[in-house]
């Protein structure tokens, strides 16, 4: 294993891109992520790698279309402002089945909101972002580890599965630093044959498109985009446990919400309540499965999240309400202490009794 | 023996644009370029939308869509993805100089190395004609049914002027195709505009005041006279920047 | 079985997030679990800036210090803002050239170090957080002193190597300091 240094995510997470093959990197400074455009400026440069300053988030994402169009491993990464702005590509590049890596350093919204942490944009993310019928896959960090670790594992899923990628991390995320531990990732050999080289006349022309104006060939198209969604929810819900096996309640939470979360569930565990945490490291597909069979044994269930309540949703769905789900939140670039849950637990465990 | 013959840069499928529209001459000069430079095999081309969405099945070359404006970014992302491909995007006014503007002048001011055909008519074609960012001073339009009021919309932009002002654009040409000798320059331009990017030089743009007929309202015949009375005078053709001469000048 | 949770604050500049990445630094050569968090705003220099280090011996879980084990604060502004957020039985470190008042808990242990004065009077201007540093080592003990230097030369870019035996110079101050 790799000597252990201290980065920050943003950094690190540019160096696992590197690491992971990505050699094409298109982004615009916004705040709390700017870091990783500073990082690959650095460094594309000496690894005869592309970094490219676009001219707005808009063109950013659309140089990724090009770059990923053409067969590359292609990132760009924003906050979430930028991401508002990607949309419209990320929209197109689920409609041409483009892999590529969207990175989101979450800041509060809406609007131009503020810079601090926050997972405000959960539904954004989950839900495709941009106009149509369509999913990204999206992972969850909740260490500096995990921003490293889940680029190559975002990388391999997209061009596994040939759709965009969204690493949804926030302020806190991007802003610490932790050791880390960078090994090279093994890069999977994926299928290109789609991917435009040029024909060298030996071939028919590979058209990249999103358009079918026959209502009937666009309805093909999703829905066979849609059944490949469907073998990803089967095969890569990734959720971790803690204190779970003897759990009677169950707190959900991704992220830096996780983090805290972890605090106030030994300090509950310190109080005698048998209460664990299911921590979904995919967001899309969403971990139903170890819900579902958490729903089986705890009494209640406790979203904890920094927005008004989005994955709570989710939560719901993935039970079928079968047992009561509180919220715990904070919003609007504040972090719930540890304090706070741990009082929402007290609740939660007084309420379902 | 000279032979008329399709250019191998174009596919077989039928051309869906109205009677006397322009967009298909621009396509066989666009094409034939391809032919003469014989980079057919190493070429990838952005579709835009608009009319000339559907270019991707008339191209014979590898092909990608862009949305509303994106091309010139688009086209940044597959030729800094592989150099040595031939990159060019395909564009009408609405589509470049309206909600693609910022693309169009920072790939100009970057001097990336890809050739923009930009096809100004004037109007929104497929919507069925709305103004357009070049429509004329009072050109009536269905966003413009009194005709277009400097006073409350502005005036066109002249593209070529205004991207020839900036240090990284490389070869801006204005041309027309309707007469012979138009035609005749056009194709000598565009070929210039991929054989500047073949040789590593950097932006071209060829902008081709062009005709849309049903839009316009004209017979096709009519339209070429319009185009002659109207457009060329706003929009004067010409070299508006070479870059690439002066520095093999030097 | 220990985790400690340190707070630095004071203005931009005042080289906060250095202080905090050193620690970490020191902390994570030894093997154990470490988080470093700054705070970020607009502001690049001048405006209040503070850095959130826990080391620990098990995994860190959250990364944001609310209740420091350790508080070395470095404006007035910071010292109304956490003294009251230190744990009963904390170390407080107070820069007292640019403090003027006293802490006025009596459940935690303060120690009041010149830092500021002490920096320019000994030429080692900017370095009023390491001779901070130099005294919260000798009162807690948070790394062990044989880590200071391993943990400098991390933290210490090979380009300003000169400035390590500056940097060890005020953090000896600071150990020997006499109130």
């Amino acid at each position: 294993m790799a000597d252990k240094i201290l980065m920050k995510g943003n950094e690190a997470l540019a160096e696992a891109a590197i690491m992971a093959g990505c050699r094409h990197y298109f982004g615009y400074p916004i705040t709390p992520q700017t870091e990783v455009a500073a990082y690959m400026a650095k460094r594309m440069p000496k690894i005869g790698g592309v970094f490219l300053q676009a001219e707005s988030e808009i063109a950013a994402i659309n140089m990724v279309i090009g770059a990923a169009a053409a067969g590359k491993r292609a990132m760009t990464s924003s906050s979430s402002p930028g991401i508002s702005l990607k949309s419209e590509g990320i929209s197109y590049m689920a409609g041409c089945d483009l892999p590529a890596l969207i990175v989101n350093v979450q800041r509060g919204g809406p609007g131009l909101g503020g810079i601090q942490p926050s997972q405000s944009d959960y539904f954004q993310a989950t839900c495709g972002g941009g106009h149509g019928d369509f999913h990204l896959l999206v992972l969850a960090p909740s260490s500096v580890q995990e921003m490293a670790d889940l680029v190559a594992k975002g990388f391999d899923l997209a061009e596994k599965y040939r759709m965009p990628c969204m690493l949804l991390a926030d302020g806190t995320m991007g802003q610490m630093m932790e050791p880390v531990s960078l090994e090279e990732a093994k890069v999977e050999a994926h299928d290109k044959s789609w991917a435009l080289t040029g024909t060298k006349n030996e071939r028919r022309p590979n058209i990249i498109n999103s358009l079918a104006l026959q209502p009937n060939e666009l309805e093909q198209w999703n829905e066979e985009r849609f059944k490949r969604y469907e073998i990803v929810k089967e095969n890569e819900q990734m959720a971790e446990s803690y204190l779970m096996d003897d759990a009677e309640y169950c707190v959900v939470a991704f992220g830096i919400a996780a983090r805290v979360s972890q605090n106030a569930v030994d300090a509950a565990r310190a109080k005698g309540i048998k209460v664990g945490m299911i921590r979904p490291i995919t967001l899309w597909p969403f971990p139903e499965k170890v819900l579902k069979a958490a729903a089986e044994k705890c009494k209640a269930f406790l979203s904890v999240e920094l927005n008004m309540g989005q994955m709570i949703k989710d939560v719901k769905l993935a039970i079928d309400c079968k047992k009561p789900v509180d919220l715990c939140y904070r919003t609007g670039g504040m972090i719930p202490s540890p304090e706070e849950v741990l009082s929402a637990i007290e609740k939660m465990q007084k309420e379902g009794k | 023996m000279i032979v008329f013959d399709k250019p191998k840069a174009l596919t077989d499928a039928p051309l869906h644009y109205c009677p006397g529209c322009t967009h298909g001459i621009i396509h066989r000069l666009v094409a034939e370029a391809i032919d003469n430079l014989n980079i057919g095999g190493e070429t990838i081309g952005v579709a835009s939308v608009g009319c000339s969405v559907f270019t991707y099945n008339y191209f014979n070359v590898d092909m990608v869509q862009a949305a509303h404006g994106r091309a010139p970014a688009v086209a940044t992302g597959v030729k800094r993805a592989d150099p040595s491909k031939i990159v060019f995007t395909y564009q009408g006014d609405g589509d470049l100089a309206s909600i693609g503007m910022a693309e169009t002048v920072h790939a100009a001011a970057r001097g990336e190395n890809i050739t923009v055909i930009f096809v100004n008519n004037a109007i929104y074609g497929m919507t069925g004609g709305q103004m357009a960012p070049t429509s004329l001073p009072g050109q009536v339009t269905q966003t413009s049914p009194y005709g277009r009021d400097t006073n409350t919309v502005g005036f066109p932009v002249k593209v070529c002027e205004l991207l020839s002002t900036l240090d990284g654009a490389g070869y801006i040409e204005r041309v027309a195709v309707n007469n012979v000798k138009n035609v005749k320059n056009a194709k000598k331009a565009i070929e210039k505009a991929f054989r500047n990017q073949v040789e590593g030089k950097g932006f071209s743009l060829i902008e081709v005041v062009s005709t849309c007929p049903t839009n316009w309202g004209k017979t096709p015949q009519g339209a070429l006279e319009w185009l002659e009375e109207n457009m060329l005078p706003y929009y004067p053709l010409g070299v508006y920047k070479d870059k690439f001469a002066k520095e093999a000048a030097k | 079985m220990s985790t400690t949770e340190v707070l630095i604050a004071g203005f931009g500049g005042q080289g906060i997030l250095f202080a905090g990445k050193f620690l970490a630094y020191a902390a994570l050569l030894q093997g154990r679990n470490v988080s470093w968090l700054p705070s970020y705003g607009p502001e690049m220099r001048g405006g209040t800036a503070n850095c959130s280090i826990i080391l620990s011996d098990v995994q860190v879980g959250s990364p944001i210090v609310s209740k420091p084990d350790i508080l070395i604060a470095m404006n007035l502004p910071s010292l109304d803002k956490y003294e009251k957020e230190a744990k009963p039985g904390a170390s407080i470190f107070v820069d007292s050239s640019l403090i003027g008042r006293k802490v006025e808990r009596d459940d935690v242990n303060v120690y009041y170090i010149p830092a500021t004065q002490m920096s320019t009077d000994n030429g080692l201007e900017t370095l009023a957080n390491m001779i901070l540093l130099g005294a919260v080592i000798d009162k807690t003990q948070v790394i062990p002193e044989d880590m200071i230097r391993p943990a400098l030369e991390k933290v210490v870019s090979a380009r300003h190597a000169w400035l390590l035996e500056k940097n060890i110079e005020a953090m000896n101050l600071g150990k020997n300091y006499k109130e």
